[in-house]
């Protein structure tokens, strides 16, 4: 018999600011969490806006590190790992799963991702060593940056043995680490794991990169909030966000045995590679269809059964469209009852860390039956023509959520999440 | 306690984040202040850069408590 997977505990650190409620309130709010960048000179970047996590007191839903991490604990660790303990942090607690004795512990792991790690840290270090320095370049350097080590402070911290691991996937990090925990569980390999992903790689370097790549919205440097806006006619790219999403999955009879809460039901998941091009995706949305076929394979489930889709939509002029018309090929007469937004309008794209947040949106979605909207939906594109839940949130029932990501290299996850009854 | 020994103290208590009282000269910084390797090495950093050294691998590798480093660097600044 296959072992089901649900969801126990959400904890999300996002532009929005630090913890799920702030962002429920202020994503079905309309709010945005882009603005000009102030942390370092932008002059000569083309793009000057990201979504950047508020930094300041608990209290007003900010982020203060050093109430989730000791100050000299920081100093071994890139922003991305202070992220995700974090969140993971908000998740656990939110979870009550506190493991009482060794074997619980083993049954106990951790799969938290990122598509980049520590970029901010390799470009210090690396001017360092460039510049003959290379007796300066810290201890910590190498551990502060590898991707791995957000799995690895969090099990050191909590004691969590069982499966330790990690995604990178670029965009599709956050969907594949919570998807391939809940395989994890299910082969029972664990009862119950950590996952999610993290990313904070809006420095210079990043910046940069992505514009090279020409992936970042250059027209809304004056009107940062009004920058990311799937779907729309002006769209020009996306913009860049950080931040860390973390859930904590659940064996089903495991979490009831213990009186849980139970969020959700993780019933589907589907993979594809789009085998195109590295940072293009396929123009059939071959790879997207196909995605969103094995999830629905391994749910069990026909796409009348969705509700909600929580769409990838970073809001650059390719990706938006294609999504859209793959979504429509494969939901065929559905697509009129379905509703679909793009939470990037709001927090911009965490990258990494993306499909975790939105897997949380997602799940408060169905929890609340409020669909968080999409921003700055004034003109669609030709085509754009179902219910994309434009400018304000919409109350409806939902009974399954559909979360798409897709990542640099052509690679799909999309999720599929149930009310559980 | 001489200049060296407070300079080197306050180095000790920004990177261990260990209380003041707590790095007396006998304190190991391993057994007693809680370091490890990797702290070992960037206190070395931190003590080279603060005083203008340079402190060889085998040299470093000496320096266990905060008297050894202040003996250290009192020889090698002259």
């Amino acid at each position: 018999m296959t072992r089901r997977v649900v969801v126990t505990g959400l904890g999300l650190v996002s532009p929005l600011g630090c913890g799920v409620d702030i962002n429920w309130t202020r994503i079905t709010n309309s709010e945005s969490g882009i603005g000009a960048i102030q942390s370092f000179d932008v002059s000569d970047l083309p793009a000057k806006i990201a979504a950047q996590v508020p930094v300041g007191e608990t209290s007003e839903g900010k982020f203060n590190a050093d109430e989730w991490v000791p100050p000299k604990e920081q100093r071994r660790m890139d922003a991305f790992i202070i992220f995700a303990l974090a969140a993971t942090a908000q998740a656990v607690a939110d979870s009550g799963w506190v493991p009482a004795d060794e074997e619980a512990r083993c049954r106990t792991g951790v799969l938290i991702g990122s598509g980049i790690g520590g970029l901010s840290e390799i470009a210090r270090n690396a001017l360092l060593a460039e510049s003959g320095q290379v007796r300066r370049i810290s201890p910590f350097f190498i551990p502060a940056a590898l991707i791995n080590l957000a799995s690895g402070h969090v099990s050191i911290k909590y004691g969590f043995k069982g499966p330790n691991h990690s995604v990178v996937t670029a965009c599709a990090t956050g969907a594949h680490a919570i998807g391939d925990a809940a395989r994890l569980i299910m082969w029972e390999d664990a009862d119950v794991m950590v996952a999610g992903g993290a990313e904070a790689a809006v420095c210079r370097l990043g910046i940069a990169g992505f514009s090279a790549a020409r992936a970042l919205s250059t027209k809304f440097n004056a009107t940062p909030e009004k920058a990311s806006r799937p779907w729309d006619k002006d769209r020009d790219g996306f913009v860049m966000g950080e931040g860390a999403g973390v859930v904590v999955l659940e064996e089903l009879e495991h979490a009831k045995k213990r009186g849980a809460k139970i969020y959700a039901e993780l019933v589907g998941y589907g993979m594809s590679g789009d085998a195109h091009h590295i940072t293009a995706p396929a123009e059939s949305g071959d790879g997207a269809f196909r995605c969103m076929q094995a999830a629905f394979r391994r749910a069990a489930m026909n796409p009348e059964d969705i509700d909600y889709v929580n769409a990838h939509g970073t809001s650059t002029p390719l990706g938006d469209e294609i999504e859209l018309a793959t979504i429509k090929r494969i939901f065929g007469d559905a697509v009129r009852n379905i509703s679909m937004s793009s939470t990037k309008s709001s927090i911009g794209h965490l990258l990494g860390a993306a499909g975790a947040a939105e897997a949380i949106y997602s799940i408060l979605a169905m929890q609340t039956g409020l669909i968080p909207p999409t921003l700055n939906l004034d003109n669609p594109s030709e085509g754009c023509d179902i219910d994309l839940v434009p400018h304000v949130a919409k109350e409806r029932t939902v009974r399954a959520v559909l979360s798409n990501s897709f990542g640099f290299g052509g690679t799909n996850a999309s999720l599929i999440f149930k009310k559980f009854h | 306690m001489s200049d060296v020994a407070e300079r080197v103290k306050k180095i000790i208590v920004e990177h261990l984040g260990v209380e003041e009282v707590k790095v007396v000269e006998a304190a190991s910084f391993i057994e007693d202040l809680g370091a490890d390797s990797l702290d070992t090495v960037e206190l070395v950093m931190a003590f080279e850069e603060e005083f203008g050294i340079e402190i060889p691998d085998e040299a470093a590798e000496k320096i266990l408590t905060v008297k050894d480093a202040v003996d250290y660097i009192k020889t090698a600044i002259g």
